[in-house]
């Protein structure tokens, strides 16, 4: 301790002191001040620029999911276009099958009364043929009868049996 | 307190870091102590056969005291067959009864006394001392001189040696500071320093002084961190300056430190010096010389650990390099000298970064402490 404080010299301290402290002046008004606000600066412009990456990106991505909502949406309709459109032409081959169906059963129904009408029309001219038939034998029978009596039996009888064939 | 908010493996980090430094600290007490009981056994055991081997460690020794000392020539090597010193002269400035400013080569180095103005100096372990024209120096019983000492305010080889340091620093971050004109990214040799000066702002400045308040002490931080690694690098080097261990350097250097914290101290801190609150008041009373006694020792520890682990390195790597010349066989003594000397200058290059590292970290953190805004309720 003796040493030490022998070996301390005032003048050293005294020089030190002057230099430490004009040392410390200098360097802050010359390099400290600048180096620092530089460095400060660099970092604040390094993050904003980091910021505005992150930003973009962000846009970006936004940009990104509204095009492919856009495009979900566009397909969503689309395939809602597209199954509409196979309703309606099924609806419309139903629509046709039916609407043929019904026009053929009207007129096979059609038809069906034609066909009956024309049948019993038929049948009553068949009825006045017969009847108008039976007239005609009836008087060639009568005159036959007149004339011969025999025959006109036999010939009754006959078309008697044509009549059963009939 | 601001450390404890650091994560554990940066403490622990730094705290293995430090341990070899006192325990090389201590190696180098033993040495010394070693080679002075050497120095007596040689002594006692070559009485009668040969002076030689004793006179030889007594000069290194005596070497090694010059080296770790301050000088007022700066000395690279000398002829001692030729008494001849190479090197260049420095001003000495004395105040005795006036200002008395001559050159250091009218000392001779010591061998002679200086005349000036009708008063003689005479040079005598470094320092300077009022005597007559035959130059006698008397001596009391410790064999201390008792001649009158006139103030020296001479430009030393310390003196020097920080004058050249703050021309380099100046010179160094000025240019980086100019360098940020050119574009936002230093070149050159400022590519090296600007990690360093974030290293401080992020590593020390920032966590223990804290966001808000860092920037009004970076100044200090960064200057005298660059100075006293500078410093200490240069002691590395053969030039044989040793500034920073010197104790005058350091309790500079702490003052600064000490006045830094107790002028931007806030009402918190002397609040806890002088009434800690929390706490009974007896306890108070007891309490308030130990604080203010506490914030002498943080800057006493401040500059007996920069003093004693640069004085340390100085003296082991002196004494390693002096094994070649004390030592009997050159053969066998020059590659272990060599071989140590290498290892102990890869530590004390390691070491003058630490120290400087310690000495800022610790400066901010006494600063941190003053200037933070005390939480009542999570310490005491």
């Amino acid at each position: 301790m003796e040493k030490l404080i022998n070996d301390f010299s005032f003048g050293l301290f005294f020089w030190q002191a002057i230099i430490l402290l004009i040392l410390i002046v200098l360097m802050v008004k010359f390099a400290w001040k600048p180096i620092m606000n530089s460095i400060v600066a660099r970092e604040e412009g390094i993050s904003n620029a980091l910021l505005a990456a992150e930003n973009a990106k962000k846009e970006m991505q936004n940009l990104k999911s509204d095009n492919e909502k856009l495009l979900a949406e566009a397909r969503a309709e689309r395939d809602l276009m597209i199954k509409e459109a196979r309703e309606i032409k099924e609806k419309m081959i139903a629509d046709a099958k039916s609407e043929a169906q019904a026009q053929g059963e009207k007129m096979i129904e059609a038809a069906k009364a034609s066909i009956e009408s024309e049948k019993n029309a038929a049948m009553a001219e068949l009825k006045n043929q017969v009847s108008s038939l039976s007239l005609e034998i009836a008087e060639t029978l009568l005159k036959e009868e007149l004339s011969n009596k025999e025959a006109q039996t036999k010939l009754v009888e006959k078309m008697l049996g044509d009549a059963k064939l009939n | 307190m601001v450390i404890s908010r650091k994560p554990l493996h940066v403490i622990a980090a730094i705290a293995i870091a430090i341990l070899p430094l006192f325990s090389f600290a201590n190696v180098s007490n033993d040495t010394v102590k070693k080679e002075a009981h050497e120095v007596h056994v040689a002594a006692d055991a070559n009485h009668g056969e040969t002076a030689e081997p004793q006179d030889k460690k007594a000069k290194v020794d005596a070497y090694i005291q010059h080296h770790l000392q301050d000088s007022h020539d700066f000395t690279f090597f000398s002829d001692e067959k030729e008494g001849k010193h190479y090197g260049f002269s420095l001003p000495v400035i004395l105040i005795d009864n006036g200002l008395k400013v001559f050159s250091s080569s009218k000392f001779h180095h010591g061998e002679t006394v200086a005349e000036v103005d009708g008063n003689f100096y005479k040079l005598y372990h470094g320092k300077i001392y009022k005597t007559d024209a035959a130059g006698t120096i008397n001596y009391d019983e410790h064999h201390h001189p008792t001649n009158a000492k006139p103030l020296d305010f001479s430009i030393t080889k310390n003196v020097f040696s920080m004058l050249f340091t703050s021309a380099l620093l100046l010179f160094m971050f000025v240019g980086l500071a100019k360098s940020y004109k050119k574009g936002p990214i230093p070149t050159g040799f400022g590519r090296v320093l600007e990690p360093l000066i974030l290293f401080i702002r992020d590593e020390i400045a920032i966590p223990n002084i804290g966001e808000k308040k860092y920037r009004k002490f970076m100044g200090y931080l960064l200057t005298v961190f660059f100075l006293i690694w500078l410093l200490n690098l240069l002691g590395m080097t053969p030039l044989g300056i040793n500034v920073t261990g010197n104790i005058a350097v350091t309790i500079c250097l702490a003052l600064f430190t000490y006045f830094i914290t107790q002028f931007s101290a806030n009402k918190d801190y002397w609040m806890h010096i002088f009434w800690m609150p929390g706490v009974p008041v007896p306890m108070k009373i007891i309490l308030m010389p130990i604080e203010i006694l506490g914030t002498l020792t943080k800057p006493f520890a401040l500059l007996i650990r920069l003093f004693a682990n640069i004085t340390a390195g100085h003296v082991v790597i002196m004494s390693l390099i002096a094994m070649i010349f004390v030592g009997k066989n050159l053969a066998a003594d020059l590659p272990i000298s060599l071989g140590l000397t290498l290892f102990i200058s890869i530590i004390e290059v390691l070491v003058a970064f630490l120290q400087a590292f310690i000495f800022t970290m610790l400066s901010s953190l006494f600063i941190g402490m003053a200037v933070q805004d005390h939480h009542h309720d999570d310490h005491h």
